[in-house]
């Protein structure tokens, strides 16, 4: 029961930090109409700008500020130099061209920080576990990503509702042309959106540096999640990437954990260890492959298109 | 399609020509290195052929197709293992349990479209990289080497690199020769039909559904093929040929030679190869002069290597 607990847990704040993975995605997506395959790339520079800067001012969180707003600006730049051109070009020259990108950034990193990886130590107040529930013990820092997930969750939620910014973002996302024909500089709120995205993205690699290696490659794998998170949420939906998000972070870690047991119940000791790992890895995209057959569209399909 | 030799035409019978004699310069030079990698080109080749029908030809973006790579390749790996070295029931095993992948991705991805279709396909692949990964029995993440090649009772000896060079050749050859003989038959108008308007075809009356699936599936099959000589090839077998960017590799082949072209796919992975060779010879950082050129060639080179020679076809 403790184990199911902190599964959960686990589970909960990987689902958090796909979400901001798949917000940004899903963000780009439904204004811009843009397939970004670079998203995990600026994943990975978030990584990489938050161990520089932690190493250089001494400081987890003066690190991770620097290190947002150096996503930010490298998503600015990279949408000015290097998106542009793509808006409005079909979805095959989009994977194309940030596909490029992808291996552009791959050998930039490498280029300037070397092929070894990097960690990022925490301040000591973070490594301890607290006492959560009678018996129940969780690391704090797990914590510190659930809460902070959750806080720009709820500031991602009000600005896209409750802003003037917001509401411009909602209205690009339904009719583009109008809202340029209405006088907003769509450029410039293309290249904010785009921004956004960016850091949303870079804060989650700098909040998952501290747990994984920092390394090359690292956003690839979880580009593929945030993916399926935005299939089954439904590509352009907030709304579903956030529900989807937290489904998918727990059915895969829950997943893990528990599959080769209940397999062993079932099976021989042999079956379920060699089909354990598969099957438990592979549950996401059976889900995936579910709702797909129930609803095409996902479950919060963007009421425009 | 037109005899005369224009350059079109010329590059292709250019590049057919070098292949042909490639063994003949490997065994005068004694660069036995030019063959291991052209044996490559062509298998990649092959994989490129059979993504171009249904990408190029019948307009279906498949982010997944490294996925029929890798499932040929553990037919071959996974029958060795369990003591079954015999060709004749590995290489139809692995094309047919490719086309029947294809066949279940296919009727699940196929019910969607544009961006959602590229993320499905990209994601089921992914599903059988990570199964692959988790089947320790066959090496999991450090992969599996194969020590024997596929056995053909004597009748064909696949050590013998020149020999499996040729084989390969060939293979390539029918493949393209196949896949244009699809795409000009009913069956292939139908699916290029599809392509450039779906809705048209289906108040026509064709179930355009059944008739992109078994063009999946075809190409799944051939490419599962691919698969299997890449294992031969290799005498190895890994989850990383199956990772989501060797589909995007795959692609880009495709579209640098020229979407939807017979020859397009050749010539594609043959420049993607060969840059990428030359460029790591120079450079230990490759990817930042490849991936601009990506982006360029997304920007600005429509129609692939292929578009260069004027328009001939409409894209």
């Amino acid at each position: 029961m403790l184990y199911f607990i902190e599964q959960s847990l686990n589970g909960f704040q990987l689902g958090m930090l796909l979400f901001l993975l798949a917000a940004g995605l899903t963000l780009i997506f439904g204004i811009m109409d843009l397939v970004n395959l670079a998203h995990g790339s600026l994943y990975m520079l978030g990584a990489y700008f938050a161990a520089t800067f932690a190493e250089a001012t001494d400081s987890f969180v003066l690190g991770a500020i620097l290190a947002l707003a150096a996503t930010f600006a490298a998503g600015i730049v990279l949408e000015i130099i290097a998106i542009r051109p793509l808006y409005g070009r079909n979805h095959l020259d989009h994977v194309l061209g940030t596909f490029g990108l992808l291996i552009f950034f791959n050998d930039l990193v490498r280029l300037i920080w070397g092929p070894a990886g990097m960690t990022l130590s925490l301040p000591s107040e973070m490594l301890h576990a607290v006492q959560i529930i009678p018996g129940v013990y969780y690391p704090v820092y797990r914590l510190v990503i659930i809460a902070a997930t959750l806080a720009v969750a709820a500031l991602l939620y009000f600005t896209v509702m409750r802003t003037r910014l917001g509401m411009l973002i909602r209205a690009g996302a339904s009719n583009r042309e109008m809202v340029g024909a209405l006088g907003v500089n769509i450029k410039l709120l293309y290249t904010l959106v785009f921004g956004l995205g960016a850091a949303l993205a870079g804060f989650a690699g700098l909040m998952q540096a501290p747990i994984l290696t920092v390394q090359i490659g690292m956003g690839e794998n979880i580009l593929i999640l945030a993916f399926v998170v935005i299939i089954i949420g439904g590509v352009g939906s907030i709304r579903g990437a956030f529900v989807a998000s937290i489904l998918v972070g727990l059915i895969d870690t829950m997943g893990r954990a528990f599959v080769p047991d209940i397999l062993r119940s079932v099976l021989s000791n042999f079956g379920a260890s060699t089909l354990g790992p598969a099957l438990s890895s592979m549950l996401i995209y059976m889900l995936m492959a579910g709702i797909l057959v129930f609803r095409p569209e996902g479950l919060f399909p963007a009421a425009s298109k | 399609m037109s005899a005369r030799l224009n350059p079109r035409g010329g590059i292709a019978v250019g590049l057919l020509a070098i292949l042909a004699l490639l063994p003949l310069y490997a065994s005068l030079t004694g660069d036995a290195f030019a063959i291991t990698l052209f044996t490559r080109i062509i298998i990649m080749a092959m994989a490129a052929v059979s993504l171009n029908l249904i990408m190029g030809y019948g307009g279906m973006v498949s982010f997944g197709h490294a996925a029929y790579l890798g499932i040929g390749s553990y037919a071959v790996g996974i029958l060795w293992k369990e003591g079954i070295a015999s060709g004749f029931v590995q290489w139809p095993v692995a094309i047919a349990v490719s086309a029947l992948f294809a066949l279940a991705v296919g009727a699940l991805s196929l019910r969607t479209r544009g961006v959602y279709f590229i993320m499905i396909t990209l994601a089921f692949a992914q599903m059988v990289y990570y199964a692959a990964l988790g089947s320790d029995r066959y090496g999991g993440d450090d992969g599996m080497t194969i020590r024997q090649r596929s056995q053909f009772g004597g009748l064909l000896d696949l050590g013998n690199r020149t020999l499996f060079y040729y084989l390969c050749f060939a293979l390539l050859i029918a493949s393209i020769y196949l896949v244009s003989r699809i795409v000009n038959s009913r069956f292939g108008l139908v699916i290029q039909g599809a392509r450039s308007n779906e809705r048209r075809m289906r108040a026509i009356g064709f179930p355009v559904f059944r008739y992109k699936l078994v063009c999946f599936a075809i190409a799944g099959a051939l490419c599962g093929l691919a698969g299997a000589l890449f294992a031969n090839h290799t005498n190895f077998v890994s989850p990383a040929m199956m990772f989501w960017t060797r589909s995007g590799d795959l692609m880009v082949m495709v579209v640098l030679g020229g979407l939807g072209t017979p020859f397009g796919p050749l010539i594609g992975t043959a420049t993607y190869l060969l840059l990428e060779e030359a460029l790591s010879r120079v450079t230990e950082y490759s990817g930042l002069f490849l991936g601009p050129g990506l982006l360029l060639v997304a920007l600005y080179l429509r129609g692939g290597i292929d578009g260069l020679m004027g328009d001939a076809r409409r894209g």
